[in-house]
Parts: structure tokens; C-alpha cells; sequence
């Protein structure tokens, strides 16, 4: 930037102690999680959780409708939560995540101010969470404490969503499993509040949670395993998908969904891939290194945790995801979701999930390669598997989309 | 044991198909649209076959898209119509390769050997049969006569298959060019074709014998035939079974009896019976009216807005006449010496705008006798210039201007003016009684007006009588604003879950204004569009409409009372400064004729198809051709500097090399066609014959259409996979398409490619099964660093090709060598660009900045507009070439891509010179451009400037490309006038 003075509003020190921080939803579990960490380190955060059709119709009114999907709604979100008089515009300010990659995501926060400037609310400050420090906000920093105990609510977060799944299915009592999950998410929120040291206690708090699913009464019959995968947003969030995830529970199915951490580590591994590719960044390679190693390192402790148990499907390691990737797409493809995505196809088909569901916002430009574009490798070589791409966006009718899906579990079942 | 007879119920999104069947044998089956009632048409048809049901035990089934929630309802066992399709062709016919089906709303593929594979067209290419239907209604022909026709066809004309809204965008101006029905209906079937290969087939081979199912490929032979030749089957391996219609319904039969669920004629009725009753509530909209009174003052406040008009039959003395041959309609109106309106005419085109508008001319010759003369004539709209010639109209005029001029006129403190047409949408901002901006429609937004039209007609209803009735609604259904391709989807839906007509049709102008609202116009709040909105064009004399425009805009707007003929009331007015006119005769019009036959230019290598279209007294009228020498126009004379044709000459021109080492292909498109210089000048030092894969043509893009596995790509993606076919062919056995993260830096925040541009190289080595037969390099290069770049390239070509032993210092030699090839590259671009300016300067030409990417010098990828805009006699400079000139400016958004700052500095360079115009290119399907164009637009428009997108992809019809530059002239032209 040639001139000093910034395009955006600052978080300053003062706003902290007064300002409410609001984060968009895309993971319930995970995000009521993190958001309880940062409470801790005095933010005053609160989670969106809304729905219905009045999002998507804010998005498209405030922001370019040739624009991702997600961008739309989680901007719709924003700015129909501050419209709604539930809180006090200028006591308020929002939080995006930016990765500052090279897809069109990394300007979904400045989408964002556009859209309060259309709204006339430019003076809500929008802070950027992001490992690469792409903007200055004195009033929100983060320390590499901080960074890791999110990465715990991450995996706190994704040991509960993988656990969930594979309860809700086989319940015997309709609600019970979605009522366990919520309780020990509260649970474990109230633990990171009053015990500053949950973290050292990570094999005590996975044993924890499987024991309390564990103890939830099941049926015993086989259901169809349906993966999904797809960029990260329109995969997890319900709101993006359609409710994807109910769907598919409701057509009798078990849904897998690979975690958030390894997207997380994927995020963080990609620099170190940058630098052996192109020589580049060289000095930040040591410390990225030793982050990236802490990273497997905590993955590991939780799938052995999970493995020891022997009750529940435990995650598959990063490093063996990474690997299978290299199949069908060289390590360097980072922008978007990356080799991550169809190394995630491949990994779901590797560990008995044959059925696969890419779901993606319409024109989603990084899923040209690695989404509809890894397909026909990856059937080539695994014939087996039963793939299918969904795109969601405003104006596409449910009934396309439950149609492809129904074709791809009938499908299913046939070859079952 | 299951009982021997089963029902097979199959409901489409316009069709209903059962079929009875006993123990294998076929004892019944009929096939009927259901108009959208669904419940109630399906209740009919088994009504019918009741009898036959009475007494016995059978098995049923529901299938198709429309049998979904039903079958929810009615608790009969439901199977996808896909799975039903293969599983009734596994049964029957077990040496089957592929199916090729097609139905109203989706298109499916399926591929039986090695493993079945199922396929859907994606969301965008939906539509199938009701895309033929709406053809079908714009060539005013019903479906049979328009199958007949086609398979009388001379020639076929490539038409965009990216979707039905593309496709009509190119059907259109072939219809108001004069092209012959019976090879637009021809062309239409093509561009099903097309677009099933390109968004089903995807790369796979298509394994014979195929079958092909569904209503339409039963009902059109000339689809079929279209089919068979595209594929190259012959007539053996092309099978219509007579069954066709019906395969999904006989799918659903023998699903029913694996089902095992047992129904009675009773308990079958019943079933549907609770379907009926069953209304699942979706989403809607508050009505357009909450009250009677808010309806009475709306009526009363538009009643208002009249122009005056003097008798025809009275009147003597000069007039002037205008004509608007717009897309879908044709209007004329003749204005008297005070500007009053004498005459006026509007009529749906019908495919024939020449002969309307001579019937008109006749009549109106007639009427004006001799009382009045005719001083002056002019023409607008799509049909311009074909009128222009047929009629000996004195001046053509492009249709913003006409619009605006009428606007002007009609309120002069106007300052906002939007019209909604058939086809486009055109706001302006008028500043100071001048244009200030110009926004048009992209593809996208097009044809929302006349889409409510051909609905309307398509339900039975006349387009006045379809808004009132949507004034009426209580509950609007929400259609979503993305296009009508999925407004139509949408609008089946609805009516499958019980909307009303009166609700339908409020939703769909409801739908229709916040496509232009929200994409179009795109303004923040009503108070930036001003106080005095006028809104014009055909559609707005659509009530509904107009009050969800006001609803959504929350302010009150003016509609003249001759919304319909703005266009020709301005052009009317326009001519106002003539006094004699050439407009044809009375005794020519009687023995007026016109023929129009097709023809291919052989003035270049581009072979542009044109329509030769001849009228009495020896005027022709060609159309089709990409510059202005195929119309038979003689060239200006003078060459002007144009930096697209530069770039061409240096890239497409780059020697082969000798071949010490072997050949190594570049294809010749995304990033390559920036960085050719360098990969040449790297692989010819190290002794490789580089062979270049040349300038892309339509034929280029239909090479490689089958391998590409995602139609929603850009068109400079999807010519890459031709390009390799190409390359294949030319028998390089080796190909080079690096993977760059990153660009060259040029500042910034970053320089990054986009994720197609820089990883496409893993695409194509997924998808192009050819390329297994070559060495395929796509390696990751830093192209920032020569050290590093020769390490990669070291480490690359040692071990590609360990027999040919290279040194390190070879390589370092070679890459050095690229750099300053490269380096020469750049700056041969930027010295000629400030040359091209210094000529413009010295002989006083307007200078445009046409500002796109590298690979739009690529002449099948921006379709000549760089020729084009030369000769509207401006001299034409690339972004690249003029970026240096201005620093980077401030963008409120992360400027991290190299491309793309090019075009902010670009944009920065063209608000400090008076003399500078910016247009931008940008490709269809570039979501990062959804970013830059509004960045650029606003750098623009902060310093008065005028902003022009046009936006291009697989066939851009050059008619809405002039509309565009045209504009943009006569903007400038009236902001001169008005400044004066």
C-alpha cells in the first residue's frame, strides 16, 4: 500500500472490553467451542446460529450476486443479524476468517465491507483471523498460546462431529444423540472456562466424550457410509448444504465427514511446500516446521486415544492422507481446498466409505481442478467408488440436488 | 410370492408416463403432459386404467423428478429415474454401451461397460425438452413443425450449449439477421448436443451400440439425426427404441416388484387420494398489494404519465419516423413537427421482422398520403442494420441512445433510466443532463422479459391478463433472480407443490426485477439512483412488473405510457434533424422482396459463416462475419495501432528452433500465451524444436470439448484441452504446461495466478486420456527467481529425460536466455504501446485500453473485438501495455493477483488522460472478476469516468459487443453536446 492511512476500520485495544465480536456458523459444535477459548482471553464473542431463507435474500441484495455462494450467506448472515435490532451496530464488530490464498475467498472480508458500506454500517470494524497477518488489528491478537488452544477446540470439535455421526444413525431413541452432543459440547465449553489447563488433560476428555456416546443406546444394523467432502464452507455449514447431513441421515445413511484439522494442517503445510517448490519464505520454514510437527503430533494423541478405545471409527493421520493424494495431484495445488479435497475422496474410499458426495458453491473455481477435476482419475483407479458433485447455490432448486443425491444412494445400494 | 402385475409410474417435470405390466408383457401405457398438476393428472390417468386394476393384487412404483415428494406422500415405494433407466436397459437390452436420455428439465448419460456409470447434467445445463418448447415458441412454430423444418436444414450454426439462456442469446439476433428457420431449428438440436457432450460425456468414450430415451429424442427427428452425426454412429449403432418414451415407467415396474410392497385398487386410491390432499408449503414472497386502496393509487399515479398524440388522419405537414427492431418485438412510431406521436405500431417479432415492418410501411405510406411527408427515418435496436438496408432507412442509431434520447424527452430532469426489453436491460445515470454510466445486461440477465411472455403464452394466457393476475396474488412464490434457466425450474417446482397461476406470476416479476436490481443495476440504495427514475421497454408495461420494481426499490418511478416504444420514439425524435429521407417508396414497397442464403467468407482464415441477406433493388446485408471486410465495406484506409494484433505477431510468431533434443509442445492458451517467450526461449537454447499449437479456432474447442470435466469453466480453460489435441496431432512428444502459484511480480499485495490458470496442467493430466500416449510436463515453477527457475528446470528436465544428460550450467544458460527473452517481451509490449499512444495523440484518435488478460489476444477467445473496436477508429492498446504508466493504486480489496493489477493501474492510467477510454473483457465463468470489475468500474467512475464490461465466452455475439462500443461512443459524443 503506498499510503499509510488503512481502507479498513481497526479493532482497537478499547473496543475489546466492550464490543461483541459476531462469528459466522459453519460448524456448531467446533465453533461454540473456539468461541468459549477466546472468551477466555476477554473477547466478547457470540455465534451466529440463524437460518432461514432471509440470509441468502440479505446476501444476494448486498453483495455481487456473480460471487461464491458462501460469501453470500455468510455476508447475509452478518448483516442480517445487524439489521435485526438484536444488538447495538456500533457496539459491534465481526469476525471472517482469511487465508489470504489464491482463490477468491481471501476477499470475502473485504466483500464484506463493501456490503456494510451498501448498508450503511462501514463503521463496524471486521477483523481478519488469519495465520498470515494480512491486516493490523490492536485490539485482536492473538498469541501462538492462543492459536493452540483453538487448534484443541478444533480437535475437541471434530472428535465430537466424527462421534455424533456415527451415533445418530443407529439411535434408538430419535433426538437423543443430537441432545448428548449439545450437552457435552456445553460441557466441555464450561470446562475450558473454569480449567485454564484443559489441554493437559486431552486423553481424560477424549475417553470422556466416547464414553458418553459410547453408553447411547443403539440399534446394531448395518447403514450405508456416505462420505462428503467439497469446499469447506458448503461441506460443513447445513445452511450452505441444504442440511445436507440431515438428508442423508433421513435416507438412512451414516455420514462421514473428515475433520477441520486437517484442514487446518493442510493450511500450515502448504507454506512449507512453497518454500521446497519455489525456494521462497525461507526463513519462516524452521518455525512453520516445528508448528506443523506440534500439529501431527496432537492428531496423533487423539487417533490413538480413539484407536485404543476400539468403539468408534477413529480419523486417518494427515500425513497418511497426504500421501494418498499423490495418486492423482502433486502437493503443490494449495489454492482453494487443494490436493486436500480429492485426497479426502481418496481417503474416504481407502477406509471403506465407497460413497462420496463433493458438494460446492456453483462455479467454485479451485473445485474445477481439484473437485469435477479429480474425478475421473480418481474412478479410473477405484472403480469402486461412487462419486457425485453438488452444487449449491441461490437459486438452485432442492429438487436437482436430492435427485443427484438419491441417484448416487441408489446406486449405493445396488452395489452393496 | 409378488404378485405378476406391476405398475410403473413415471412423472417428469412436463410429462406423466405410466405403464401397466404383466409378468414381462406390456398391457398398457400411455404418456401425456400434466400441465404441472401433477397430483390430480396422475390420479386421471389411473382413473382411466381402474378396471383393469379391479380385483387383482399388484406392485407400484413412483419415478421421475416430479414423483419425489409425491410418492413421500402417498407412501408408494419411490427409485430414482436414473437407477430405473438402467436397470429396465440392463434387463432388455444387455449389449447396450451407453444410454443417452433427455427429458424436460435434465439430461442423463449412462455408461454400461467397465463399470456403470450415471450422469446428470449439472444445474446449469437444465432444461432439455423445456428448452426446445421455448425455442420452439420464439420461432412462432410448434415443436412438430420446427422438427420438420430442421431436417431441412442447408447449415448449421454454432450456437453457445452453455446453457439455454446463451443459446437464445445467439438464436436471437440469427432470427432478426434473416437466417433461414429450418437452420436455426437445425441449429438449435445442435447446441442440445452439444451441450449434453460437453456436461455429461465429460471424457468418456462413448461405447456403441447407444440408445437414446426420453420425449424429446422420441418426438424430434431431427435431434436425432443431429445425435447420430455429432457421435458418428451409424445407423446400427444409433438406436431409437419405440419404447423410448417410456423406459423410466417400465424402470419403475420391475423396481415395484423388488419393492415387494402389494397394493389393491383400493388401497391404491387411497394412496393417491392422500396425495392429492398433501401440499407442502414453500417458499414465499409478501404480496405485491396490501390493500385495494395502495392498488387504486397506483393505478391512479400511472395513468398519469401520457404523451401527447395529434390524429393521423387530420394531420399534414413533415413527420418522422423511428423503428426499434428489438430482439423479440418490433415497434414504430411516427412523430409530427411538435413532437406529438401520430402513429404507433408493437408486435412480437415472429421470427419475420422484415416482413412486419413492411406491412407497417405500406400501411403507413397509406395513411400519410400525401398530407404528410416523411423528412427523416431512423432505426434502432438488434435488427439496425438489416432494416437499415432492407428499407432505405436514412439512420441507424444505437439503442441506448434512443432509449435515452426518449427518456430525455420525455421527463428532462430524469436521472435514472432503466429499460427492460425482451432480451437486455439497460440502466443509465444521467448527471447534468448527460450520461454518466451505462450499465447493460450480461448473458446472464438476458431474456427475463420475454420470458414472462412465452410463459405466459405457454399457460394460455395473453402477457396483459398474466400480470393481472399476478397483481392478485396473496403469496408470491420465490423463484430466486439467478437466471430464467433456473427460474423455470423453479416455477415447475412451485407448481408441482400447488402455486397458483396468480401467484406464479407474481413471483416471476418479482424474480425478474431483482435480477436486475441485484445484478444489474446493482445500486445501494434508491437515493443513489435520484429522484426521477423513468423505467421503459415492453416489460415494464407489465403491472406486476412495475409494482415489484417500486416495492423493491421502496420509491415511486415514472412509466410513460408508451413504455413499450421508447426505442422507436427516440429514434423518431433522433431523426428530427433530417429533411429529406431515402426511406423506401411506396411502389418499391409493393414489389418489395427479400431472400437471404448462407455463405462462408474466404476474406481470411477465420471463415466467419455469414447470412447473405438480398433485397429488391440489389441491397444486401451480410451478417455473421467477425470484422467489417466479409460485410463487403471497404476498410478505412488507414491501419491503426492496435496492441492486441502486436501481441499476436509476437507470440503466435515465435520460430519452432532446430531439433538437436526432440520436440516439446506448448499449447498455445491460458498462461502461455503471456509466457511463451519464455518457455521457447528456455527449451530452443537447450536444442528442442518448440512447437506451438497456434491461434485457437471454434474447430480448436470442439477437438477437445469431450475431456473436459467441468462445463461451468471458463472458455480460455476449456480451448486448452483442443490445444493438446493439437499438439498430440503435430506429434510433439513431449508437452509443457507449467503449474504457477505464482505470477510474475509486478507489486502489490501478492501475485498469484488464479486456481485454473495455475494448476489447469493437473486437470488435463486427469482428464486427457491422450496424454498418457506423450511425456505430459506440469511442473511447479517460480518464474520470479533465475536461480531458482534454473534449479526446478534442472532438476525437471534431468530426470524427463536422463538419456539426454544435461549440465547444470546448460540449463542455467537456457533459462537465462528465457528471462531476457521474456524480459525483451515485456518491454517490446510497453515501448509499443506508448507508440500506439503517441500515434493516437498526433493524429487525434480516441485511444482504448482494452483491458482483459494475456490470453484474450487469443482471436477464437475475444472473437475480434480488438479488430472491431479498430474500426469503430480507436486505436486499441492491451492493459499490459500501459499498466507501467500508472502506479498502483489503493483497491479496498486484496490485490494479489498479477493480472489483476495490471488492470487497476490499467484503469488508473485512463482517468488521468482525457482521451483514454477503458473497456474491460472479461470471460464468462471468471469468478475472481467478479472482484475486479467492480474495483475497476469504481477507480473509473471516482474520476467521471465511463465504464464498459463485455463480457465473452464460447460465442459472443458481436451485435450485443457493438451495442456496448457503440454506446460508449455515443456517450461520449452527448457528453460533449451536453457540455458544449
Amino acid at each position: 500500500m503506498p499510503e499509510t492511512e488503512s481502507y479498513y476500520v481497526r479493532f482497537t485495544e478499547d473496543m475489546k472490553k466492550e464490543y461483541t465480536i459476531l462469528t459466522p456458523n459453519m460448524l456448531t459444535l467446533h465453533f461454540r467451542l473456539m468461541i468459549q477459548v477466546l472468551r477466555n482471553h476477554g473477547y466478547r464473542m457470540e455465534l451466529l446460529e440463524t437460518d432461514g431463507p432471509e440470509i441468502v435474500e440479505t446476501g444476494l441484495k448486498y453483495v455481487h450476486n456473480d460471487t461464491c455462494y458462501p460469501a453470500i450467506l455468510v455476508i447475509g448472515q452478518f448483516i442480517s443479524a445487524l439489521q435485526s435490532g438484536r444488538y447495538d451496530p456500533h457496539k459491534v464488530a465481526l469476525i471472517y476468517f482469511q487465508t489470504g490464498g489464491g482463490c477468491r475467498a481471501s476477499n470475502y472480508i473485504n466483500l464484506l465491507r463493501k456490503a456494510l458500506k451498501k448498508a450503511g454500517l462501514e463503521f463496524v470494524p471486521v477483523i481478519s483471523m488469519s495465520l498470515s497477518a494480512l491486516e493490523d488489528h490492536p485490539g485482536f491478537k492473538l498469541s501462538a498460546g492462543v492459536f493452540m488452544e483453538l487448534l484443541h477446540a478444533v480437535l475437541y470439535g471434530d472428535l465430537l462431529m466424527s462421534l455424533h455421526n456415527q451415533c445418530k444413525p443407529y439411535e434408538l431413541n430419535p433426538g437423543q444423540t443430537d441432545a448428548l452432543a449439545d450437552d457435552l459440547t456445553r460441557r466441555l465449553a464450561e470446562r475450558i472456562r473454569t480449567d485454564h489447563r484443559y489441554f493437559s488433560h486431552n486423553e481424560a476428555i477424549y475417553k470422556e466424550l466416547m464414553d458418553a456416546f459410547g453408553a447411547l443406546p443403539r440399534k446394531k444394523d448395518k447403514k450405508l457410509l456416505v462420505g462428503i467432502v467439497g469446499e469447506i464452507y458448503i461441506k460443513y455449514s447445513p445452511l450452505g448444504n441444504n442440511h445436507l447431513e440431515q438428508l442423508l441421515v433421513d435416507e438412512g445413511a451414516e455420514v462421514v465427514t473428515p475433520g477441520l484439522f486437517d484442514f487446518l494442517t493442510f493450511g500450515i503445510y502448504v507454506k512449507l511446500v512453497d518454500t521446497r517448490l519455489y525456494g521462497i519464505n525461507r526463513s519462516r520454514y524452521p518455525v512453520l516446521s516445528i508448528a506443523y510437527r506440534v500439529l501431527l503430533n496432537r492428531q496423533r494423541q487423539l487417533i490413538e486415544a480413539v484407536r485404543a478405545d476400539g468403539r468408534f471409527r477413529a480419523p486417518t493421520p494427515f500425513t497418511r492422507i497426504l500421501e494418498l493424494s499423490h495418486e492423482v495431484i502433486d502437493e503443490g495445488v494449495k489454492m482453494g481446498e487443494g490436493w486436500l479435497l480429492p485426497a479426502e475422496m481418496l481417503e474416504l474410499n481407502d477406509s471403506g466409505v465407497h460413497n462420496v458426495i463433493c458438494a460446492q458453491p456453483f462455479g467454485c473455481l479451485p473445485n474445477h481442478i481439484v473437485g469435477k477435476g479429480m474425478m475421473k482419475p480418481i474412478k479410473e483407479k477405484h472403480p469402486e467408488i461412487n462419486l457425485v458433485a453438488i452444487d449449491y447455490d441461490p437459486g438452485a432448486t432442492r429438487v436437482n440436488q436430492e435427485n443427484r443425491i438419491r441417484l448416487m444412494l441408489s446406486n449405493a445400494s445396488r452395489e452393496s | 410370492m409378488s404378485p405378476t402385475l406391476s405398475l410403473g409410474i413415471d412423472i417428469g417435470s412436463t410429462t406423466a408416463k405410466i405403464v401397466l405390466d404383466d409378468n414381462g408383457k406390456t398391457i398398457y401405457q400411455k404418456y401425456e403432459r400434466h400441465m404441472s398438476q401433477v397430483r390430480q393428472k396422475l390420479y386421471d390417468m389411473i382413473a382411466e386404467i381402474r378396471p383393469m386394476l379391479e380385483g387383482k393384487t399388484f406392485s407400484a412404483s413412483i419415478s421421475g423428478s416430479a414423483g419425489m415428494g409425491l410418492a413421500e406422500d402417498c407412501g408408494i415405494p419411490f427409485v430414482q429415474e436414473v437407477y430405473a433407466t438402467s436397470e429396465v436397459i440392463r434387463a432388455l437390452e444387455p449389449d447396450a454401451g451407453t444410454v443417452i436420455e433427455l427429458g424436460g428439465e435434465d439430461a442423463k448419460v449412462i455408461f454400461f461397460k467397465g463399470g456403470i456409470d450415471e450422469r446428470m447434467n449439472g444445474s446449469c445445463a437444465g432444461g432439455t425438452g423445456a428448452f426446445i418448447d421455448q425455442m420452439a415458441t420464439l420461432l412462432d412454430l410448434s415443436v412438430e413443425q420446427m422438427d420438420e423444418l430442421s431436417l431441412r436444414a442447408e447449415r448449421v450454426y454454432p450456437i453457445a450449449s452453455r446453457c439455454g439462456v446463451f443459446a437464445k442469446t445467439d438464436i436471437q439476433p440469427l432470427l432478426n439477421q434473416g437466417a433461414r428457420k429450418a437452420d436455426v431449428a437445425a441449429s438449435i438440436y445442435q447446441a442440445v448436443v452439444n451441450q449434453t457432450i460437453a456436461g455429461l460425456i465429460q471424457g468418456r468414450t462413448i461405447e456403441k451400440k447407444v440408445l437414446f430415451l426420453g420425449g424429446p429424442l422420441y418426438y424430434c427427428k431431427g435431434l436425432r439425426q443431429r445425435f447420430a452425426q455429432t457421435l458418428s454412429l451409424k445407423d446400427d449403432e444409433a438406436i431409437f427404441p419405440e419404447y423410448g418414451r417410456f423406459a423410466v415407467a417400465f424402470g419403475a415396474a420391475i423396481y415395484a416388484r423388488k419393492a415387494g410392497k402389494a397394493f389393491t385398487d383400493e388401497s391404491l386410491f387411497n394412496a393417491l387420494t392422500l396425495g392429492l390432499r398433501a401440499r407442502s408449503a414453500s417458499n414465499r414472497l409478501p404480496p405485491l398489494f396490501a390493500t385495494e386502496a395502495e392498488f387504486d393509487s397506483f393505478t391512479a399515479r400511472h395513468a398519469r404519465a401520457t404523451v401527447p398524440q395529434r390524429r393521423i388522419e387530420t394531420y399534414s405537414g413533415k413527420a418522422w419516423l423511428g423503428i426499434d427492431c428489438g430482439s423479440t418485438t418490433t415497434k414504430l412510431t411516427l412523430v409530427a413537427e411538435d413532437k406529438a406521436l401520430l402513429y404507433s405500431y408493437y408486435s412480437a417479432n415472429l421470427a419475420n421482422p422484415v416482413g412486419i415492418i413492411r406491412q407497417q410501411l405500406i400501411k403507413l405510406r397509406e395513411l400519410c398520403g400525401s398530407r404528410i411527408t416523411i423528412a427523416g427515418s431512423a432505426v434502432t435496436g438488434y435488427g439496425e442494420e438489416l432494416v437499415k438496408s432492407a428499407f432505405g432507412v436514412d439512420i441507424g442509431v444505437v439503442e441506448t441512445i434512443a432509449h435515452f434520447t426518449a427518456a430525455r424527452h420525455f421527463k428532462p430532469d430524469v436521472d435514472f433510466i432503466i429499460d427492460i426489453g425482451g432480451q437486455d436491460i439497460k440502466c443509465f445515470k444521467i448527471k447534468e443532463g448527460a450520461i454518466d454510466s451505462i450499465t447493460l445486461n450480461e448473458a446472464c440477465s438476458s431474456g427475463c422479459g420475454s420470458f414472462i411472455e412465452t410463459f405466459a403464452r405457454s399457460m394460455g394466457y395473453s402477457a396483459a391478463d398474466f400480470a393481472g393476475l399476478g397483481l392478485r396474488s396473496r403469496a408470491p412464490v420465490n423463484l430466486g433472480s439467478r437466471c430464467t434457466v433456473f427460474m423455470n425450474s423453479s416455477v415447475k417446482q412451485s407448481q408441482k407443490e400447488g402455486a397458483t397461476v396468480e401467484d406464479i406470476s407474481a413471483g416471476l416479476s418479482i424474480s425478474v426485477v431483482k435480477n436486475a436490481i441485484y445484478k444489474v443495476i446493482r445500486a445501494n440504495s434508491p437515493q443513489e439512483l435520484g429522484r426521477n427514475v423513468v423505467v421503459q421497454g415492453g416489460t415494464f408495461l407489465n403491472n406486476a412488473v412495475l409494482r415489484a420494481f417500486e416495492k423493491e426499490l421502496g420509491a415511486d418511478v415514472v412509466r410513460p405510457q408508451i413504455a413499450g416504444l421508447m426505442g422507436a420514439y427516440g429514434a423518431a425524435l433522433y431523426a428530427m434533424k433530417l429533411e429529406h429521407s431515402t426511406l423506401i417508396s411506396a411502389e418499391d414497397l409493393a414489389g418489395f422482396e427479400h431472400t437471404s442464403k448462407s455463405a462462408i467468407c474466404q476474406r481470411c482464415t477465420n471463415h466467419c459463416h455469414l447470412t447473405v441477406n438480398t433485397f429488391t433493388g440489389g441491397r444486401r446485408f451480410i451478417t455473421g462475419n467477425q470484422c467489417e471486410r466479409g460485410a463487403g465495406l471497404k476498410l478505412s484506409g488507414e491501419e491503426l495501432p492496435n496492441l492486441y494484433e502486436f501481441k499476436r505477431s509476437q507470440i503466435y510468431g515465435l520460430k519452432p528452433g532446430e531439433n538437436r533434443r526432440g520436440r516439446i509442445g506448448l499449447p498455445m492458451a491460458l498462461g502461455t500465451l503471456e509466457l511463451a517467450p519464455l518457455w521457447h526461449g528456455i527449451f530452443t537454447h537447450l536444442g528442442f524444436e518448440v512447437v506451438l499449437s497456434g491461434k485457437s479456432s471454434r474447430r480448436t474447442y470442439e477437438k477437445g470439448q469431450f475431456s473436459i470435466p467441468s462445463d461451468t469453466a471458463c472458455y480460455p480453460a476449456k480451448i486448452m484441452h483442443g490445444h493438446i489435441e493439437t499438439l498430440i496431432e503435430e506429434g510433439a512428444d513431449t508437452i509443457f504446461y507449467p503449474c504457477l502459484s505464482y505470477n510474475v511480480d509486478e507489486g502489490g499485495d501478492n501475485h498469484y495466478n488464479c486456481p485454473v490458470v495455475a494448476y489447469y496442467g493437473q486437470l488435463l493430466r486427469g482428464n486427457m486420456d491422450s496424454l498418457k500416449r506423450v511425456r505430459f510436463l506440469h511442473p511447479f515453477f517460480n518464474v520470479n527467481s533465475e536461480k531458482e527457475l534454473a534449479r526446478e528446470v534442472y532438476s525437471v528436465m534431468r530426470e524427463s529425460f536422463p538419456e539426454q544428460a544435461f549440465t547444470k550450467s546448460e540449463v542455467k544458460a537456457a533459462v537465462n536466455h528465457g528471462m531476457a527473452a521474456q524480459a525483451a517481451y515485456r518491454d517490446s509490449v510497453r515501448r509499443e504501446g506508448e507508440a500506439a499512444l503517441a500515434y493516437a495523440r498526433s493524429h487525434g484518435k480516441p485511444i482504448m485500453i482494452l483491458a482483459g488478460r494475456p490470453y484474450h489476444i487469443d482471436p477464437e477467445i475475444s472473437h475480434g473485438i480488438d479488430k472491431l473496436a479498430v474500426s469503430l477508429g480507436f486505436v486499441v492498446v492491451s492493459e499490459d501495455a500501459v499498466a507501467h504508466l500508472a502506479e498502483m493504486p489503493r483497491v479496498r480489496v486484496l490485490n494479489q493477483w498479477t493480472y489483476h493489477s495490471r488492470l487497476y493501474r490499467a484503469a488508473v492510467y485512463a482517468t488521468r488522460n482525457e482521451d483514454v477510454q477503458l473497456v474491460q473483457l472479461v470471460s464468462f465463468g471468471c469468478g475472481v472478476d467478479a472482484i475486479t470489475t467492480d474495483e475497476v468500474r469504481a477507480i473509473l467512475e471516482e474520476k467521471g469516468k465511463y465504464y464498459t464490461q463485455i463480457k465473452i465466452d464460447e460465442i459472443t455475439n458481436l451485435g450485443a459487443v457493438k451495442i456496448r462500443l457503440r454506446s460508449l461512443i455515443g456517450a461520449l459524443e452527448e457528453r460533449e453536446e451536453a457540455h458544449a
